[in-house]
């Protein structure tokens, strides 16, 4: 601690050099929480799938449908315990803009199926018992200012023709990873009015009693389903919900590849503002050194100065990138998940700190390799 | 006491024995120290002089442990420091030597407080311990009502007796003052010289000063002279004379 006051001086010595480095270490880490964020929240289907479940689709492709008599016959597979299904709506709430997920589901069993979906027993039954009931989750009741009771006109895109709901519960997640910019209506009541396809379903979900045996339960059902009328195509839903992240191209790569470039041109601009910087101080370093400051000392302290700035700079980023978030997903649904978590930031705080050490490590020990009498030239 | 011709009584405070440095440059060999011998008694004020390039900064150098002979030894109160490793060498630096630069050299994003105390930052001393040491050093000196100026905001003699006070703050055996005044008008620099001065008389210090100026030289009890590399001569000076 006796130290310190040498390290923070030192700092205050050129105060727009220090700001300007500061800057771009805030720029960067802000960048680095933000972009951290659209992956978080493009893998946040990946990361919050069930491990007990298995997404049963046509095996043509994801927007061809399946009989509802599968319902039956996948429960009565060895190894599955539970099986519930949905139809996807794709419907347009005033504006096409205003996107969000609407799903038709089985409101038999649903809400077993996903109980990381949380809403009181009451607003359920409320549900159960209106056909043009609906749930949504709580951002999604948030961005439209909608609350239970409300009464809300989808145009439908696939299905023709407007379709009112009554808002009958809002749910929650259980953690706060969990998507809650879902709406949820009867999938008996869009069977009812659809005027194709009746008695087909979107995709099916099934609950396994061993996570173990997902991968002969797949190939069963599969096999189950060999030489139908629709064959089936069967995936963990992590699986399932990494496929959903593939199809929009390699964004981790995408992510790793800006990230890298940023921090390597930090890593350049820093290195080179602490070189001058050291330089500029190089008959002081060497009075330290003829009053008994050791080689090691005077390696530490030009370290400990880059690595305040880094610190100071990447905390000041990772806050402004953390109040970002705070106002929730700028994309208007396309990302629900947005948001910056303290592993990250413990991530981003580490990774400026490793930058602020390897830019500090070559001004460094030159600094600690300074021959005295050299740079005094004369004592 | 101070002898040149290596005859000393093996009790002096500093004892040179046979001291050489080479440098190389460009392929040839710079001799500006060759085979000098020197013993300097604890209490002493000794004054090196000769035309530039004699070798009295190296000499300096040599004696303060901040550069390595090419040949012979220097001993200090007993421990030969031409033998210590860098880390140890470094170290009995922090011990035994206070530095006074000519141009002064101190830090300017610090206090003349924080200047004098950057060698008892190297000590186990409290902050409080700290305190206390700095504030009689800068007394010492007469700067204690300037101790929160920075380098900038004081005067050259000002700047020189703030080096002073950290050269002596943390009581080094010796004192190694390299052109002290070099960079002072004549009133300071007499200001400055009457301080080491009194570092001598009043407070027992021993002092090794490497000036041009017959005035300063003439403050020291003996001067030597360097010439080529080797002390020539003797002459008792200033009060002892």
């Amino acid at each position: 601690m006796k130290y310190l006051p040498l390290v923070l001086t030192n700092l205050f010595r050129k105060k727009t050099r220090t700001a300007l480095t500061a800057g771009s270490f805030a720029v960067a880490l802000f960048l680095f929480g933000i972009l951290t964020v659209v992956d978080s929240a493009f893998q946040q289907g990946v990361d919050v799938a069930g491990v007990d479940r298995l997404v049963v689709l046509n095996r043509v492709s994801i927007i061809q449908p399946l009989p509802l008599s599968y319902r039956d016959r996948l429960a009565r597979i060895p190894g599955v315990t539970q099986v519930t299904f949905a139809n996807w709506f794709g419907g347009v709430y005033q504006d096409e803009r205003n996107f969000f997920p609407q799903f038709a589901i089985d409101r038999e069993t649903y809400r077993q199926m996903f109980p990381e979906f949380v809403l009181p027993d009451a607003e359920w039954q409320a549900f159960l018992a209106d056909r043009e009931g609906a749930v949504v989750g709580e951002s999604l009741a948030e961005r439209f200012k909608w609350k239970v009771g409300d009464r809300v006109p989808i145009k439908g895109t696939i299905f023709p023709g407007t379709w009112e709901f009554n808002i009958r519960g809002i749910y929650r997640g259980r953690r706060v990873q969990d998507d809650t910019t879902q709406f949820w209506f009867r999938w008996d009541y869009l069977d009812e009015r659809k005027t194709f396809l009746k008695g087909w379903v979107g995709w099916y979900t099934v609950r396994i009693a061993n996570p173990d045996d997902a991968v002969r339960l797949v190939k069963a059902i599969d096999e189950h389903f060999a030489n139908s009328p629709a064959e089936t195509k069967t995936d963990t839903e992590k699986a399932f919900a990494a496929s959903f992240v593939k199809q929009m191209g390699n964004i981790q790569l995408l992510i790793m590849s800006i990230g890298s470039v940023v921090f390597f041109t930090l890593l350049l601009v820093t290195g080179n503002t602490m070189a001058i910087a050291v330089r500029e101080r190089t008959r002081e370093l060497a009075v330290l050194k003829a009053v008994g400051f050791s080689d090691g000392f005077v390696l530490a302290l030009v370290i400990a100065e880059t690595m305040v700035v880094a610190l100071v700079g990447g905390g000041v980023g990772l806050g402004l990138a953390k109040l970002f978030t705070l106002r929730g997903d700028p994309t208007g649904g396309l990302l629900p998940f947005f948001y910056l978590s303290l592993d990250a930031i413990v991530l981003g705080l580490g990774l400026a700190l490793a930058v602020g050490l390897m830019a500090g490590i070559l001004p460094a020990l030159a600094a600690s390799r300074l021959r005295v009498v050299d740079a005094l030239r004369r004592i | 006491m101070v002898r040149i011709d290596g005859q000393g009584n093996g009790n002096n405070l500093i004892r040179a024995r046979g001291l050489g440095k080479t440098y190389q440059r460009g392929g040839e060999a710079i001799h500006v120290l060759q085979g000098l011998n020197l013993d300097v008694d604890a209490g002493d004020f000794v004054a090196f002089m000769g035309p530039s390039g004699s070798g009295k900064t190296t000499l300096l150098n040599l004696l303060g442990g901040l550069d390595v002979p090419t040949a012979g030894s220097v001993t200090v109160a007993g421990d030969e420091i031409t033998r210590m490793s860098t880390r140890k060498l470094t170290a009995w630096r922090a011990r035994h030597v206070g530095f006074v630069f000519q141009m002064y050299n101190l830090i300017p994003v610090l206090t003349a407080f924080q200047n004098v105390e950057l060698p008892l930052l190297l000590t186990h001393l409290s902050k409080a311990e700290r305190r206390r040491h700095v504030e009689t050093a800068l007394a010492v000196v007469g700067l204690a009502d300037r101790m929160h100026h920075y380098p900038r905001q004081l005067s050259g003699g000002q700047e020189q007796r703030v080096g002073i006070a950290r050269a002596i703050v943390a009581d080094p055996t010796f004192l190694l003052c390299d052109e002290p005044t070099g960079d002072l008008d004549r009133k300071s620099a007499d200001e400055i010289l009457g301080l080491v001065d009194r570092l001598v008389t009043e407070h027992g210090k021993t002092v090794l000063m490497v000036t041009h100026d017959p005035l300063a030289a003439e403050r020291a009890r003996v001067v030597l002279h360097l010439e080529k590399g080797v002390l020539v001569d003797t002459v008792t000076a200033g009060r002892a004379r």
